[in-house]
């Protein structure tokens, strides 16, 4: 995940999502500790010190890591959609949508409302882990706003808030855009 | 300049080759796959065509349909494993690359010049045992647990388990299920075919394609319940690393058959990460005859769709690690590689296997 803070004033999330700026970002990890399951660390990063209580990130990252253990929970359910996935020749995955990815839009929904309620009134944004490849999580602190367009491709990860958490999959990075 | 929309899997670092639209993605080299689909297709028809008439009216019209839909359940397992994202990790974008070249940097400390820097690895503690994370040059990244580089696709894969050219495409996290399902089905189809063909003898050919496909798949097949009874990939047992007295021991395994193959098979269905089919800009430089001045925003260099070769990082090769060698057995086994030079050609592998 990353954070990015922001001193100019924005309107709205989606202006300082597009803003290029100068951003630093952090980069929160994952933890591997118990195994390949997406998790996050939840060792609050020094950069973000006087930036965002101690407190709140860590709420944020064992919501995250509780959402992501949710997706990935091998029980009943899961058991019940491999089995009717296999029994259909996995036909049945091009009509409709998975568990994880069920999960993961409650994850991105998650995520915009901690940068719309906590995150940008401090100048940060944090980043979908899913955008870092399940990475990392990156906080970006947006420095300056300005309006030029760069392209996407680098607004992307501007944008993000990069606390790269690797969810899941990945290292776990998570990336603080400050 | 002319910024244009482009879909994100047109710019993806790699040698993927990507269809419809960035729907459907394979390695470069699909002529082992179209052998492949020949020889299933080719079988099946013959034993449609000179089998099944005979058997439908002599023993039971059950036996042809039975067969079609084993058939149809084969190739869907084929295509699927063939055409999906195997769970390629997208490479690090420049901030991540230098964030973790700093991270390097600081843990290593002043070097002496003349000395080799110590190698790039990561420890962590899974399940109380030392697993170690190397860092991939080309991807700019520490490799997740399990995942690997795959030279021919030149892609961090994870849960990588091998490169198969049969299918076209590497077998990684998200496809390793329908690539066992594939080979399962396979398998027993070949023996249903080969068992009436060898009831009622009217093709030579198909016994004969049966009879050797009949060594190979049943053999891989059984391979790999092996592998998911241990939650191990071919890749690690290629290379040993939970074998031995000395070696760590498999962290991954519930040390329980049972729930080894749950999770293996009926785990969660992990969505790819690499956002084939989303929009980005592309700056394009303007044609001479326009009339407009470009403003120069040269070719970014944070633009994630060129080869990333972050700044500060010199391109290296990895050391050269225990390279893992070609299962010697008798069956069709794929063959894992590491950061070895690309395969130029299918069949280079195809040689190799047999």
């Amino acid at each position: 995940m990353c954070f990015s803070s922001k001193t100019a004033q924005f309107h709205n999330l989606q202006e300082l999502r597009h803003s290029a700026s100068l951003v630093t970002k952090v980069f929160v990890q994952r933890d591997y500790s118990e195994g390949t399951v997406c998790r996050f660390q939840t060792k609050f990063p020094s950069e973000l010190d006087n930036r965002i209580e101690r407190t709140l990130l860590e709420e944020t990252v064992k919501t995250l890591n509780s959402y992501y253990v949710e997706a990935e929970k091998i029980g009943g359910q899961s058991y019940l959609e491999g089995c009717l996935a296999c029994a259909t020749a996995y036909i049945v995955f091009l009509c409709m949508e998975t568990r994880y990815e069920k999960v993961l839009k409650k994850i991105s929904g998650y995520i915009k409302e901690q940068n719309e309620k906590i995150y940008a009134p401090r100048g940060l944004l944090l980043t979908d882990p899913t955008d870092r490849g399940m990475r990392v999580t990156e906080t970006r602190d947006e420095c300056k706003s300005v309006t030029q367009r760069q392209g996407r491709s680098s607004s992307r990860h501007s944008d993000f808030l990069c606390v790269f958490v690797l969810f899941c999959s990945f290292t776990p990075v998570t990336e603080l855009s400050k | 300049m002319i910024t244009r929309k482009v879909r994100k899997w047109e710019k993806l670092p790699g040698k993927n080759t990507f269809c419809c639209d960035g729907r459907v993605m394979m390695a470069r080299q699909k002529g082992v796959f179209y052998l492949t689909l020949f020889l299933i297709v080719g079988t099946c028809s013959l034993f449609f065509a000179f089998e099944c008439p005979y058997l439908a009216v002599h023993l039971s019209p059950a036996i042809p349909v039975f067969a079609a839909l084993l058939f149809l359940f084969v190739i869907a397992m084929l295509l699927r494993t063939s055409f999906s994202d195997p769970g390629v990790l997208p490479r690090a974008l420049p901030e991540e690359a230098t964030f973790i070249e700093m991270e390097i940097e600081a843990a290593n400390g002043n070097v002496p010049a003349g000395q080799r820097p110590p190698p790039r690895i990561r420890n962590v503690q899974i399940n109380n045992q030392i697993v170690k994370l190397k860092y991939c040059y080309t991807c700019k990244i520490f490799r997740p647990p399990r995942a690997s580089h795959c030279s021919i696709c030149d892609n961090c894969v994870d849960r990588f388990d091998h490169h198969c050219p049969w299918v076209g495409n590497c077998v990684g996290k998200r496809n390793y299920r329908y690539f066992y399902m594939f080979t399962l089905s396979l398998s027993l189809l070949t023996i249903y075919i080969f068992t009436f063909d060898i009831v009622h003898v009217s093709t030579v050919l198909e016994v004969l394609v049966c009879f050797f496909t009949l060594w190979s798949v049943v053999g891989l097949t059984g391979f790999h319940t092996y592998l998911i009874s241990l939650n191990q990939t071919t890749n690690e047992d290629i290379k040993g690393s939970w074998s031995g007295k000395n070696r760590v021991q498999n962290p991954y395994s519930h040390k329980n058959i049972f729930k080894n193959c749950c999770e293996v098979l009926c785990g969660p269905a992990f969505p790819s990460v690499l956002d084939r089919r989303g929009l980005m800009q592309e700056d394009s430089p303007a044609s001479s005859t326009s009339a407009a001045p470009s403003s120069s925003s040269s070719s970014n260099p944070m633009s994630q769709t060129m080869k990333t070769t972050a700044p500060l990082i010199p391109n290296e090769h990895t050391p050269d690690d225990a390279k893992p060698s070609i299962a010697a057995s008798a069956e069709k086994s794929d063959s894992p590689k590491e950061e070895d030079p690309p395969t130029p050609q299918p069949w280079v592998a195809l040689i190799k296997l047999i």
